[in-house]
Order: C-alpha cells, then sequence, then structure tokens
C-alpha cells in the first residue's frame, strides 16, 4: 500500500527520504533499484508561496486561492487537477507569461518576475516555429543564448538522439505527426538547460497509444537528463506514471487540497497501471476529484 | 460497398481532387467559352463592331502596336506606376502593420483614422492630388499609394495580430527578448499571410491604374483607352484592357513563386 501524506507541507528530506527507501523494498521484491533515488535530498528548485491569482483586476474572479508548493531538484513533481481549476494558469505564473496578484514564486532562490530560459515550458498547443526546421527549432535556444555554432551542434544532436528524430533534424513541423511534434517541443525546451522544465498537458492532444509512447520517452528522458520537472495534467494515470509527487487540486478558487507521493520504484513501465499499489493511489485521487466535482454541483 | 467511385461522383463530391488533366481541360473550356462567345458576338453582327470589336482586329491592333515599340511603351510606363505606388507602400505598410498588429499602444492611435481613411474613395483626391504635388507621375504614383496603402496596413496589422500567443509565449521561455519578439517571431509566423496580403493588394494597385491615368496622364494603358474611347477605338480598348489583365496575371503568379520560394513550410 503507498504512503499517502495529506495536506502536507513537505517533509524534512531526510526522513522522506528514508520512507521511500522502505517502500521501495518493501514494494519491490523483485529488487528493482530505485534508478534516481530521492529527488528531495538535493534541495529545493522552485518554491511556490502564498499564490493568488485574480482574472482581470483585483475584484476579478478568484482563479487560484493561496496555493503554495516546494519543487525539490530533480523531482518530477505532478499537479492533477478537474478542468478549469487554474493548475494552467498557476504553470503560466510559474513561467513568468502572468503576473501574480499576490505571493510569490521563486526559482533557486531568485523571483519570478517576467519569462526566461531558465524556466522551459512545452505547451499543449503546439508551439514549433514552424518556419524553423526541426533541428533549428531546438537550436533556437542556444541561439538566443549567444553559444557558438559547433557547442550549439551538439546540443542538438545530442536531444535529436534522445528523442529519436535524428533522421527527421531537416523537415518542417507541418511535416511531423503531433507526436513528433511534442518531442521536438521537449528536446528544444531541454536543449536550454532549464532549471525546471513546465509542462502543460503536453500530451493532451495526443491519441492514448501515442501518450503512452510519450510518457515512456518523458520518463527515459527524465531519469537520464535528471531535470526538475512540474508537470500538469487532468488524467489520473499519466500523472501517477510520471510522478515523484502527486498535487491533488480543488476546483475553482484552485488550491492544492492533498499531496500523494508515489512510492512506485522505477525505472517504471507501462504496466504499472495494473499493479495494486497503483490502483489503490488511483482509488485515492479520484476520490479526492470526485469531491470536487460533487462540490461543484 | 466495394464499388469504386465514378468520374461522376469525384466531380460532384464537396472538396473532392479532380484529375490534373481535368482541371486543364476545364479552364482551357472556360476560355473557349468566353472567347467564343465573344467571337460569336462580334464576327455575327448581334453588336455592332463599333462597339464591340472582333477578336481578329484586336489581336491586328495589338500586332500593329507591338511593331512600332508604343504598346511597350504604354505597358512599360503603366508598369513603372503601379509598381512605384505598390512598393512605397509595401515598404511602409510591412512594418508599420507590424507594429500595428503588435503593440497595442500603436494600434490604438492609428486604427480609427486609418479605418476612416480606407473607406474615402481615391477618385475624390484626385483634384486634391493634381493641386499638391502636380500632374508627373508623382500624382499617379500617389493615387496608387493612396488606394493601397491602408487596405493593406489593416491587413497586415491582422496578419500579425493573428500568430498564436503560445507562439510568442514559447519563444519568451527559450530566451527570447520581448523587444526581439516582433523579429524573431511575429514577422516569420506572419510572413506567408503578410506574402498573401501583398498579392492580394497588388492586384488591387492594377485595379487603380485607370483611375491614376485618368487626368493629366500622356502615356500608360490607362491613357490610351481614353484616349481610344474618344476616338472610338474599341479595339484599343480591348487591347488595354487584356494587357492590364495579363500584367496583373503575370505579378501574380510572381508573387505565389515567391511565397513558394520565401515560405516553403506554409501550406
Amino acid at each position: 500500500m503507498g504512503t499517502l501524506i495529506m495536506n502536507a507541507t513537505s517533509q524534512t528530506a531526510a526522513g522522506s527520504r528514508a520512507a521511500m527507501t522502505e517502500t521501495t523494498k518493501a514494494n519491490n521484491p523483485a529488487g528493482v533499484a530505485n534508478a534516481v533515488g530521492d529527488p528531495r535530498s538535493a534541495g529545493t528548485t522552485m518554491a511556490i508561496e502564498d499564490v493568488t491569482l485574480r482574472y482581470g483586476d483585483a475584484n476579478g474572479a478568484l482563479a487560484l486561492d493561496d496555493v503554495s508548493l516546494k519543487v525539490a531538484k530533480n523531482e518530477f513533481c505532478v499537479i492533477v487537477g478537474p478542468s478549469g481549476c487554474g493548475k494552467s494558469s498557476l504553470l503560466y505564473l510559474a513561467a513568468g507569461l502572468n503576473d501574480v496578484t499576490s505571493g510569490s514564486i521563486k526559482v533557486d532562490g531568485r523571483e519570478v518576475i517576467e519569462p526566461g530560459p531558465d524556466r522551459g515550458m512545452v505547451f499543449q498547443s503546439y508551439t514549433l516555429f514552424p518556419w524553423l526546421t526541426v533541428r533549428a527549432n531546438i537550436e533556437y535556444g542556444p541561439k538566443r543564448k549567444g553559444l557558438p555554432a559547433e557547442q550549439r551542434r551538439q546540443i542538438v544532436d545530442q536531444y535529436l538522439n534522445e528523442v529519436g528524430l535524428a533522421p527527421f533534424a531537416d523537415h518542417y513541423p507541418a511535416q511531423l505527426s503531433g507526436g513528433m511534434k511534442q518531442r521536438v517541443a521537449i528536446a528544444r525546451a531541454l536543449a536550454n538547460d532549464p532549471a525546471v522544465l513546465l509542462m502543460d498537458e503536453p500530451f493532451g492532444a495526443l491519441d492514448s497509444q501515442t501518450r503512452g509512447t510519450m510518457q515512456k520517452l518523458l520518463l527515459r528522458v527524465w531519469e537520464r537528463q535528471q531535470k526538475t520537472v512540474l508537470f500538469v495534467t487532468h488524467d489520473i494515470d499519466e500523472a501517477l506514471v510520471l510522478g515523484d509527487r502527486v498535487l491533488v487540486m480543488t476546483a475553482r478558487p484552485g488550491k492544492i487540497k492533498a499531496e500523494i507521493k508515489v512510492d512506485i520504484p522505477r525505472p517504471r513501465s507501462m504496466d504499472v497501471i495494473l499493479e495494486p499499489d497503483f490502483i489503490a493511489l488511483k482509488r485515492r485521487i479520484l476520490g479526492l476529484l470526485h469531491d470536487e466535482i460533487d462540490e461543484d454541483h | 460497398m466495394a464499388q469504386r467511385r465514378t468520374a461522376w461522383t469525384r466531380l460532384t463530391t464537396p472538396f473532392a481532387n479532380i484529375p490534373a488533366s481535368t482541371a486543364t481541360t476545364l479552364a482551357l473550356a472556360m476560355w473557349i467559352v468566353v472567347i467564343g462567345g465573344w467571337a460569336l458576338l462580334s464576327y455575327g453582327r448581334v453588336v455592332p463592331n463599333m462597339f464591340l470589336p472582333t477578336p481578329g482586329t484586336v489581336l491586328q491592333t495589338t500586332y500593329r502596336m507591338s511593331l512600332d515599340g508604343s504598346l511597350f511603351y504604354h505597358t512599360l510606363t503603366s508598369a513603372k506606376v503601379v509598381l512605384l505606388g505598390f512598393i512605397v507602400s509595401s515598404v511602409i505598410a510591412v512594418p508599420l502593420g507590424l507594429w500595428m498588429g503588435t503593440y497595442r499602444a500603436v494600434q490604438a492611435p492609428l486604427e480609427p483614422l486609418v479605418n476612416f481613411i480606407r473607406y474615402l474613395p481615391v477618385t475624390s483626391f484626385v483634384p486634391l492630388f493634381i493641386l499638391w504635388i502636380g500632374i508627373g507621375i508623382e500624382q499617379r504614383i500617389a493615387v496608387i499609394f493612396f488606394g493601397t496603402f491602408f487596405q493593406q496596413l489593416v491587413m497586415i496589422s491582422d496578419c500579425a495580430r493573428s500568430v498564436s500567443r503560445d507562439l510568442v509565449n514559447a519563444s519568451y521561455t527559450l530566451g527570447t527578448k520581448r523587444s526581439e519578439a516582433v523579429w524573431h517571431v511575429i514577422f516569420p509566423a506572419a510572413l506567408p499571410a503578410i506574402l498573401d496580403t501583398l498579392r492580394v493588394t497588388m492586384g488591387w494597385a492594377w485595379t487603380y491604374l485607370v483611375v491614376a491615368e485618368l487626368v493629366a496622364a500622356s502615356s500608360g494603358l490607362g491613357y490610351i483607352s481614353l484616349k481610344a474611347m474618344r476616338g472610338f477605338q474599341v479595339d484599343v480598348i480591348f487591347m488595354a484592357i487584356a494587357a492590364i489583365g495579363l500584367l496583373g496575371l503575370i505579378t501574380d503568379t510572381a508573387f505565389r513563386i515567391l511565397r513558394a520560394r520565401v515560405a516553403p513550410w506554409a501550406p
């Protein structure tokens, strides 16, 4: 049975590490090693503190109500919530694309006041630059940074291989499928080596088979690249397959309702969704979300 | 279910593709109908030749005026007026339109003014232009400019404004500065639409040609049409109209080729 931590302000790093090691052993008789270890031992990358967001002016509708959360270095943190709960808005705030009404967001201790390349983002809609080839899309960030051509080429080649699109380097986005476009978008964001990768339902527009493939690919890339990820989705399976920790949000105005630690060992396969631990966690989250939907009506 | 679609079904299915040969045949047939109808009406004296010349007469006139170089001379003058007016207009309208579509602070003061001016008939400004800039080629260029610029400005501003917000947002998260967004993102993203706008407004520029040459011109296709009207030379008017149409077709094709070259990625 998975460990559930309700309404938790983060546990101490040491305690959390111990708990995770315990459950990993207990749930994993085959003894598969946890590939990434406990991400929380490495310190906080992103800190969202008492963030409130109102749409429009100070009297506008309340979208986010006093949201606080921390994302640890190299952690894969997932936010799930009913549609319209403001989870995407939270990500746009973290990216610096919108302004908080009150509260603060810090990345590596620096306050977020505008967008920047230290917070890469993958959007739900396809946002590849259609006038650039796959290669030039991935190269865009390093080019803005002013890296020399040789170094740019190395970075691009590395990420092209990472997402398996080297044969498509000279294609234009219009020639790619939806899944391939999002793979390029992930590679493009990672090529900038961001402190945190923000992902706003990046696989939401894909068919379910492609979505599974993309989740597997993202896990593989994340395990190899050791990135900090804040991932937003409404798909509970996706949240549990990917995340170290799942934050459940309430319906509007959005609040963090519960924090659920996903101590399913890594590397995870897609079959994990059939295991009892997984199903127990899923049932728990479904219950939390159903409360939200019921309260709404 | 297994039965293949017949050619007729394909022809009558909405949005269905037809073979290239069929398309060419249909296009040719249309021209044959138009020119055939013209021939029938003129050779058959249904309409007196004083009003409707025969295709043969028009061809003869074209041949005659080509030989003495006058057709080339007038065509060149007209093309110069249209192209100069169009280029001057585009060179200002493209950057200004981009700005207008990008920055509310540019749009707010310009839009009401531009929307007022663009509904004013160009012809009503001809007397003013003559007073202000005389009767030289500048006056004709001014008419073309006035006819196209304000339309271009509004359309190009729309091209810029319809660039996806998330495309710009994505560029910010990749390190694009606010001041760079117009040049690095909005301009390239809007380029195919801008080229389409230029192609369409180029066509409009040609239609203003006769208005521009209405007064005080001494050469050009519009000018020879007007002169021919006074002398009842309908064949010359037909030739001039055909020449303007042909030039329009050539510039249109040039723009299509340019768009395919400059923006090969756009559908």
